[in-house]
């Protein structure tokens, strides 16, 4: 934000950066073979819902679109404790890029509906065989991604996050701000 | 690019451009008159006001900037408040941890005062160093998409930098109340250039007394600017937080909690929150909300009805279906 703009009081909603979303079929990959994490095929949007009928008619043409795709797998709709709007999407566990190009609609949808700000970030879901589950959280403001590995009793895995961020450096652009990481507790689909 | 449905409010901004170019001219206009009446009593004696007012100058911005750089502590100080880790406050630092990520901003420190009256306010010199203050009252009384939204108006005061940009307006008015207040001890008791010449003792009354004059005369134009000021800024603060959210109900809705609330509370702790209340979500002392008149001229804050009606205006803008 810039100077006149603090001096005059005028900040506006920042809006999203979505092309990055398309890195992660290939990040997936590379978590699959570095660290034997993989994919449960479930991705998830999260936004904070506007008041009025304006957002509620975008919502529904974004459930109806994705119920009406190729995947048949109806898309699920929650609200958590904060208020904010989470849209599930499922996929085949090897379908990553069926799932991000879905997750895509609903972003575009939301941006061209001029509700760009109002998107939160996006959570691609991963498990390894001891069904340790692990997120790679996308933060739209930023354009950038980072780990998130909750275990139980609100406590997370940093070392393991740690981890990750240096498998992934090469593919992602992962937040050099570790303040940023903020931890997204009880996400749907993780 | 795609649209956007976040108007801005150019009669705001206008209005506060205004104001503030007002403080810049009457900074000028002193100056211009200080000068003028050292210019003119500089030839016979008037160093000693000349004195005062680069005394009171100096002293002014050393409290100002004191008042800057330590405005967190001393905020926390005055409400008695403790900052509080994510693990003490879950609740409170999720809420803030998602304005941050849907605000682009980085996260604040946040704290906890152990008052009743149901109040936030943030503080803090810059981004890095902002604090957010809730009181106890106020986790009490809202429920959390209210809490977000007072949580949202106060982190677009930290975004617009409302901490620097008050400091640098009120300048202006603790230098001039500071002369005035210099120059009528220097008159009481006789201090300063009396008595070290002989046509001193006459000229020495008047130029006291006219620099009294200026400071009176600018001290009451820059307070009334100061306060029209800081009702832009909370308007401000209320639009961007409502767009954030995209919630400018529960903002409201929490609005009319806490201002309905505080007619109720005991005066001593409306005294005590006094020095804080340009800081605050709403004024602890708001006897009669939406009374036009000298109260309004007077107060940090908005009236209750103008911020509902600015509200109103941006829920029925985020809500029209096609636009």
């Amino acid at each position: 934000m810039g100077f006149l703009d603090a001096l005059l009081g005028r900040t506006k909603p920042v809006p999203p950066n979505l092309d990055a979303l398309f890195a992660l079929p290939s990040a997936a990959i590379t978590l699959q073979a570095a660290m034997d994490f993989n994919p449960t095929g479930t991705g998830s949007v999260c936004f904070r819902a506007a008041e009025g009928r304006a957002f509620s008619d975008i919502e529904n043409d974004v459930r109806e679109l994705l119920n009406m795709g190729e995947n048949k797998t109806p898309v699920e709709l929650s609200e958590d404790k904060y208020g904010f709007t989470w849209l599930v999407c499922h996929h085949a566990a090897d379908d990553v890029e069926g799932l991000v190009t879905d997750l895509h609609a609903v972003n575009s949808s939301l941006e061209a509906g001029g509700f760009g700000p109002q998107l939160l970030c996006t959570i691609l879901g991963f498990r390894n065989a001891a069904g340790r589950p692990l997120g790679l959280v996308y933060l739209y403001k930023r354009g950038t991604f980072y780990p998130f590995a909750p275990q139980s009793g609100e406590r997370r895995d940093n070392a393991l996050e740690l981890q990750v961020r240096g498998a992934l450096g090469d593919d992602l652009k992962i937040e050099p701000d570790l303040s940023r990481w903020f931890p997204v507790w009880g996400a749907p689909g993780l | 690019m795609a649209r956007t449905r976040y108007a801005s409010d150019p009669g705001l901004i206008a209005r506060m451009g205004a104001t503030m170019f007002l403080l810049g001219l009457v900074l000028t206009g002193f100056v211009i008159a200080l000068f003028f009446v050292f210019d003119y009593y500089g030839s016979r004696g008037g160093g000693s006001g000349l004195g005062l007012a680069v005394f009171a100058a100096l002293i002014g911005v050393a409290v100002a900037f004191g008042g800057y750089y330590w405005s967190d502590k001393i905020a926390l100080n005055t409400a008695r408040a403790r900052l509080v880790t994510p693990e003490q406050a879950p609740e409170l630092h999720g809420i803030i941890d998602r304005i941050c990520a849907l605000a682009n901003m980085p996260k604040p420190r946040v704290a906890i005062s152990p008052v009743a009256m149901p109040n936030a306010f943030a503080t803090g010199r810059s981004s890095k160093v902002a604090v957010i203050c809730v009181t106890e009252g106020l986790l009490q009384k809202l429920d959390p998409k209210e809490l977000e939204g007072v949580l949202a108006h106060e982190m677009s005061h930290v975004a617009h930098k409302d901490v620097a940009v008050m400091t640098v307006a009120s300048l202006l008015g603790i230098v001039a109340a500071l002369l005035v207040r210099f120059a009528f001890y220097s008159e009481l008791f006789g201090g300063g250039g009396r008595g070290r010449g002989g046509n001193n003792n006459q000229n020495a009354l008047p130029v006291v007394f006219i620099v009294m004059l200026v400071g009176i005369v600018v001290y009451a134009i820059s307070f009334l600017l100061i306060r029209l000021l800081s009702r832009y800024r909370e308007l401000s603060a209320d639009r961007s937080g409502a767009l954030l959210t995209g919630q400018p109900s529960a903002l409201a809705s929490a609005l009319v909690k806490v201002t309905g609330d505080m007619a109720r509370i005991p005066t001593k702790d409306l005294r005590q929150a006094e020095p804080l209340n340009a800081f605050y979500f709403a004024p602890a002392l708001s006897a009669k909300q939406g009374q036009m008149g000298l109260s309004n001229l007077f107060s940090t804050h908005p009236s209750l009805e103008k911020r509902l009606a600015q509200l109103d205006k941006i829920s029925k803008q985020l809500g029209r279906a096609e636009s």
